[in-house]
């Protein structure tokens, strides 16, 4: 039986975002930045200020029943980040402040007590500083070595390329899902299953994927998947790391204080069982909540809707944005994600981004956290669009008639 | 408006920066750079009895910091440095807008105060004119 394939409508999506209402002092602004944070639908705020107002109380503690209620909340996000990810049980996700938290928490927690002078880590050139700098950190103080993952020039991973690199050294293979400047999508189901073979784990950076694609941690195999909140239509201030249990209950707290142990005195720690050794101090309460209406709202569209329907504006997008002349593109075509790195004639990026500005058109400009990209690359500075699913095709016009100006302002013709 | 922040003076200085290239020594080097950016700008100096002899620079970024760099180098060379010293405070503030964008006082230099109104954007044109201040420390120990 067929199924009907619900087509997804981005300007009334945008009805259920208040950012995109017309506001009688601000200016109604096309937003193309949303690599770097998405905007959040009244759901998810509604939910942070319901919790703040009626059921604001400490996690794990209180005697008092709004304090099981904050409780409450707070694991059922847990529970439903487990569901969303398809983790086989909820002690497997852990609640950080973002990606970069969580991927810290790996370096430290695993890094330190499991690396050991001569051991490898497998880094891919496209890499976030996120999930870069932990690993050159804990590398340094372990005497491992990280081992460099070339792309190609069309800005792809090879798995080729990667079993040449694996060996009985391998200890990690620490890879994006989606890169935040090519757009690359990689293969990270294939990438696992060749570092599991190795006898590596595999950690997943998937902040720029879960918003966009389905994710399912199980049919990956990954050992680790970091993604934030805020990037996902949720709050900021909130991330989650998924970890196998295997991997997770052998390893050592990161951070230490209240609520990650089991029992202490002067001589001996026993720590908690996971996730809660993972989480010391006040969680994010309020922001996990928000974050699990955040997830509500993505499958209230439907997963492998929001990918159709932003594979079809990628094109529409890929094909506009190649009519403007002088304009270089990055990444791999046509089978990407919807994050356009570009550069325009010999316009520097931040001049494109001011110009765009005033034109009420957000992008980004800058070296976007990855500066050995921008290295291989040869060009460090990149202008960057990137899309959600309030995105449309009226929103690429705009943007490729606000590129088309600002080649007038630099005196370009045409 | 932008167009015209743009077009007036800014680009005709980016396209064609005066001053950009090196000194023969001797001479005072000081580098600068906004690492959330990466605009870069390196400075050289030629100063001889406590006079801006000579002055280039070298560097990559946007067309405002570039811009502002070769105005710089129009502006200062030629000054005392305690002229120099006073000068750059005075450009510095009127990019922070405390200072009105006077051209018979500022010349060229004027158009780039459009920055004051794109705070995002002042450091670009601030770069060159912090990285001259620390350049200028230098000056002291210097013999003709």
């Amino acid at each position: 039986m067929a199924t009907t394939q619900r087509v997804l409508d981005a300007s009334e999506i945008r009805k259920q975002f208040p950012f995109f209402q017309p506001h009688p002092e601000m200016r109604s602004l096309i937003y193309l930045d949303n690599a770097a944070t998405t905007h959040k639908p009244y759901s998810v705020i509604e939910a942070v200020s319901h919790f703040w107002a009626h059921y604001n109380a400490n996690v794990h503690r209180g005697a008092y029943g709004v304090g099981a209620k904050a409780s409450e909340l707070y694991e059922g996000a847990r529970a439903r980040v487990a569901q969303f990810l398809n983790a086989r049980e909820m002690a497997e996700i852990i609640f950080t402040r973002g990606t970069t938290e969580s991927i810290n928490l790996v370096a430290y927690a695993w890094g330190r007590s499991q690396l050991k002078p001569g051991d490898e880590i497998i880094l891919t050139e496209m890499e976030h500083h996120a999930n870069l700098i932990p690993w050159l950190r804990v590398a340094q103080e372990t005497g491992a070595k990280v081992v460099v993952w070339s792309i190609t020039d069309e800005g792809r991973l090879e798995l080729e390329t990667l079993k040449s690199l694996l060996s009985e050294r391998t200890r990690m293979v620490a890879v994006t899902h989606v890169s935040n400047v090519l757009g690359t999508v990689n293969p990270v189901a294939e990438i696992c299953r060749l570092a599991h073979e190795a006898g590596a784990l595999c950690l997943v950076d998937g902040a720029q994927s879960v918003a966009h694609m389905p994710v399912d941690v199980q049919a990956i195999g990954c050992d680790f998947f970091a993604f934030s909140g805020h990037k996902a239509y949720g709050p900021t201030g909130i991330g989650v790391l998924y970890g196998r249990r295997e991997v997770l209950e052998n390893l050592p707290p990161f951070m230490t204080g209240g609520g990650m142990i089991r029992s202490v005195n002067w001589d001996r720690i026993d720590w908690a069982e996971i996730p809660m050794r993972f989480e010391a101090g006040t969680p994010p309460i309020a922001e996990a909540v928000g974050l699990h209406a955040a997830l509500d709202f993505i499958d209230s569209l439907g997963r492998e809707q929001i990918e159709a329907y932003e594979h079809e504006l990628t094109q529409y997008a890929l094909e506009r944005l190649q009519e403007v002349p002088g304009l270089k593109l990055y990444g791999p075509q046509p089978d990407r994600a919807g994050i356009f790195a570009f550069t325009l004639e010999d316009i520097h990026p931040h001049d494109i981004a001011t110009i765009l500005d005033s034109r009420d058109i957000a992008i980004r400009s800058g070296m976007h956290c990855a500066h050995p990209l921008g290295d291989r690359l040869g060009q460090k500075s990149t202008a960057r669009a990137s899309l959600a699913v309030y995105n449309d095709t009226e929103h690429i016009d705009r943007l490729v008639e606000g590129l088309h100006y600002v080649r007038q302002v630099f005196g370009y013709a045409g | 408006m932008l167009d015209r922040f743009y077009q007036e003076v800014i680009l005709d200085h980016y396209r064609n920066p005066r001053g950009r290239g090196h000194l023969e020594p001797p001479k005072i080097v000081q580098e600068g750079m906004n690492p959330l950016c990466g605009d870069e700008i390196t400075l050289e100096l030629r100063v001889r009895d406590g006079v801006i002899e000579d002055i280039a620079f070298d560097g990559h970024g946007c067309a405002i910091s570039q811009a502002s760099a070769s105005m710089l180098v129009e502006a200062v060379k030629g000054k005392s440095v305690a002229e120099a010293e006073e000068f750059l405070q005075q450009v510095l503030a009127m990019f922070r807008g405390d200072v009105e964008p006077d051209e018979s006082r500022f010349g060229e230099l004027a158009y780039l105060a459009g920055v004051r109104f794109i705070p995002q954007r002042t450091k670009c044109a601030t770069l060159a004119w912090h990285t001259l201040e620390e350049a200028l420390q230098h000056t002291n120990g210097q013999t003709p």
